[in-house]
């Protein structure tokens, strides 16, 4: 009997009409697709995207060479020179990320005893070249002028949790 | 004299045939192009997706943009390869798939070539399309497209069985080989009432013989990687997928005159015989289109001992069952059409 039931059952496809019942919902259920380049979804204010070495409101870089990002690097992706400025202080002559070769971790910027290098909000920095990834000083300081403002934000949004 | 006789007789009628041939081609091609687009919005709907919409207004020139590419790729052959065979394959596919659109009337007297044995040769034809994929694994020379074409092989063989006892089943309906006949006989009722199993059967055949999801297993990537056409890639690819897909709109096309009625207007009643014959024909046939990508984005592959079993202990019993049930109640009633014709 059970197998008389079970065969009749398998021959008007209840189970498979009720899965393609299920897609045709689906199919007129509103869609979660973001249309991406134009739309984009929220992201953390921890968010660890493109590096970027901050300034004091007074324009004077944070970067004291310290070199521990670059001691605690994981990936070794990160390369300083230093030496003392005309004034005394002591100044990065060469900072370089080969961002090749970071792994977004964090630790640069958990390292830093003035937040000087930080991850900013940006992931959108897909190059052509690999040479175009290899970011000297320059470019990481362009990069906190630009962003200053949301990496700000940010370090403030996150600093009651540390 | 003997130029006029030329003209009337031979060259007149060849230029129309191949203006026929291409009003028929083109929009083929063309329903093929957006066949591809509509799968990936359907599938993508069914997932909550968007799917292409950024080429062109709702992504309507994707399909070109997927053909430049194709286009521009290089064609590889591979060092084991036998040449000849393997350029052959995939042309051969897009033929028949091509070639059988000859017979498929789109609406009264809408047919390239009205012959008599108009499903036969269909048939015919939906069968040699097993030879492009047999022949494109044997001339990989690697062990993937093998595999893919045996099993495509022998499913398609499989399920071409099934499908043949249904046609039979409605040739005795309709009493003719004739397409347009067929199609003619169905004015009154359309023979996805009488034959609903046979429809089913029939449906879900095509899937197979077109190796459509869940029957996709010549294809089954997880396993094969692409099956019969991995060493493929350009056009000799573009050739294979736009085979597939011609070929699903020519079972479409068979679905809905076996079944659906062809290009006759549901009812036959006033609303509905305003709208033109070809659009009708257009709509049942994107319907039955539509519902291969709602299969497609429902239901998981068939294990391949499944796909067997089907095929074998379920599809062929049941559609000789019916042939003789359908036979015997067409005797016993005096149903019987009239030869030629009903």
């Amino acid at each position: 009997m059970s197998v008389m039931s079970r065969g009749f059952r398998s021959l008007l496809m209840g189970e498979l009409l009720s899965g393609m019942g299920l897609t045709l919902r689906y199919f007129f259920k509103p869609k979660v697709t973001l249309n991406y380049p134009y739309e984009k979804g929220p992201i953390s204010p921890r968010f660890r995207g493109e590096h970027a070495l901050r300034r004091y409101p007074n324009g004077e870089e944070r970067c004291i060479a310290c070199k521990l990002c670059e001691a605690i690097c994981p990936a070794q992706a990160i390369t300083i020179e230093s030496e003392p400025r005309a004034d005394g202080s002591r100044r990065t002559t060469r900072y370089d990320i080969d961002m090749t070769k970071c792994i977004y971790c964090g630790f640069c910027q958990e390292a830093c005893p003035v937040d000087a290098i930080v991850e900013g909000p940006n992931f959108e920095f897909a190059a052509e070249t690999r040479e175009e990834l290899f970011y000297n000083k320059e470019r990481l300081l362009d990069n906190g002028d630009r962003w200053e403002c949301e990496i700000a934000q940010n370090l403030e949004k996150d600093a009651p949790y540390r | 004299m003997a130029e006029a006789g030329f003209w009337s007789s031979y060259a007149w009628p060849f230029i129309l045939t191949i203006l026929s041939i291409l009003a028929m081609v083109v929009p083929l091609l063309v329903a093929v192009a957006y066949l591809t687009l509509a799968e990936r919005r359907v599938i993508a709907a069914m997932q909550l997706r968007k799917g292409p919409n950024v080429v062109g207004p709702f992504g309507l020139l994707q399909p070109f943009a997927d053909g430049l590419k194709l286009l521009f790729k290089e064609t590889i052959l591979p060092a084991g390869a036998n040449r000849m065979v393997f350029l052959l394959a995939p042309m051969l596919t897009f033929t028949l798939a091509l070639i059988a659109w000859a017979v498929i009337p789109v609406a009264d007297g809408w047919v390239i070539a009205d012959i008599n044995v108009g499903i036969l040769y269909l048939f015919a034809v939906s069968s040699l399309g097993v030879y492009g994929v047999i022949m494109a694994g044997w001339a990989s020379n690697s062990k993937y497209p093998f595999l893919g074409a045996l099993r495509s092989a022998a499913q398609m063989v499989s399920y071409e069985i099934s499908m043949g006892l249904v046609i039979v089943t409605v040739i005795l309906c309709a009493g003719s080989l004739n397409i347009s006949d067929i199609v003619e006989a169905q004015r009154d009722l359309w023979y996805c009432i009488p034959l609903l199993p046979m429809f089913v059967v029939f449906f879900i055949s095509t899937l197979a013989e077109t190796n459509r999801s869940p029957f996709d297993l010549p294809e089954g990537e997880s396993e094969l990687v692409a099956g019969y056409f991995v060493e493929y890639s350009s056009m000799s690819f573009a050739l294979f997928f736009l085979g597939e897909y011609a070929n699903m709109i020519l079972m479409s096309g068979m679905t809905t005159i076996l079944f659906l009625g062809g290009w006759l207007a549901p009812f036959g009643i006033a609303p509905f015989i305003w709208i033109p014959e070809v659009i009708w024909f257009l709509l049942k046939v994107s319907l039955v289109l539509f519902c291969f990508l709602w299969v497609r984005a429902t239901f998981p592959r068939y294990r391949y001992d499944q796909l067997m079993r089907l095929g074998w202990k379920v599809f062929l019993p049941l559609s000789l069952l019916w042939l003789v049930v359908t036979a015997g109640a067409l005797v016993a009633f005096d149903w019987l059409p009239a030869a030629g014709g009903a």
